[in-house]
């Protein structure tokens, strides 16, 4: 997905976790995951560079599409529909 | 000819599923150190695998016992060896020391802050994360004994039990990974 589309897409949930470093962004990616339903949105922040390659991984061992990133100031948003 | 082909397929199946059922989406683990980088890395990467959806077995051996200690609390009955241990091994998780530059302890306050500063989780609130991902942990009887560690003495911890080398060996034995930290 484009920035443009990604921008527009309303997520289901959105879960901060600027203020967690390894591993604290991929667990909050695997509590929220566990609080949505088939083929919802969620949204992460994340202000841990490592995140950006750890969640597209994590979300293709597990089974769920990731859509994207948008790159705020000191932060990201991470885009992934639930399996 | 055919029934050739049949045996032969029925033979790789059934080895096949004997191949399958050995190995489990599990992680096993030996924590053997009981130094705050190395055991900060074993959580790390136990709640890692924990977030795939993996089974973590964790046995602390030897001085890594020492990180299960609970401060509040103490153990009744020891001798004199075993008071001995008890005074010179860090008690608990928020005593544990630095592998390098630990400078007299200066080291290891000096990553905790630099820790908090970059919001990496201490080792007590990785214990606390990894027992509510049900990640399990097993002590070794045997370090606990020679370190002079009493069963009431270790940190509440909901999947927390004594036991020994086979229990390892057995969980080892059907796990994908197994590291020895």
């Amino acid at each position: 997905m484009t920035t443009e589309e990604l921008k527009n897409l309303t997520s289901n949930k959105v879960v901060d976790a600027r203020g967690t470093a390894c591993p604290g962004p991929l667990l909050a990616a695997k509590k929220a995951v566990g609080e949505i339903g088939s083929g919802e949105i969620l949204e992460i922040y994340s202000a841990d560079e490592g995140t950006k390659v750890d969640i597209p991984k994590w979300c293709q061992k597990m089974g769920h599409e990731f859509l994207g990133i948008v790159e705020e100031d000191s932060y990201t948003r991470l885009f992934m529909k639930k399996a | 000819m055919n029934n050739e082909f049949e045996q032969q397929i029925a033979q790789l199946q059934a080895r096949i599923g004997k191949m399958e059922a050995g190995t489990k989406d599990q992680l096993s683990m030996v924590v053997f150190s009981g130094d705050l980088d190395k055991i900060l890395a074993a959580m790390i990467i136990a709640t890692g695998a924990a977030a795939y959806d993996m089974q973590v077995k964790m046995f602390f051996t030897f001085w890594g016992t020492a990180a299960l200690r609970d401060p509040k609390k103490t153990g009744k009955g020891k001798n004199f060896m075993s008071k001995m241990f008890g005074k010179m091994l860090p008690k608990g998780a928020g005593k544990v020391k630095l592998s390098k530059m630990n400078m007299c302890g200066m080291g290891t306050s000096m990553i905790k802050s630099i820790m908090k500063k970059n919001h990496v989780a201490s080792l007590e609130e990785m214990f606390k994360t990894a027992g509510e991902l049900g990640i399990v942990i097993h002590i070794c009887e045997m370090s606990m004994n020679l370190m002079g560690f009493k069963r009431e003495e270790m940190i509440d911890y909901p999947n927390l039990d004594v036991c020994g080398v086979a229990t390892f060996l057995a969980d080892a034995a059907e796990s994908k990974i197994q590291l020895f930290i």
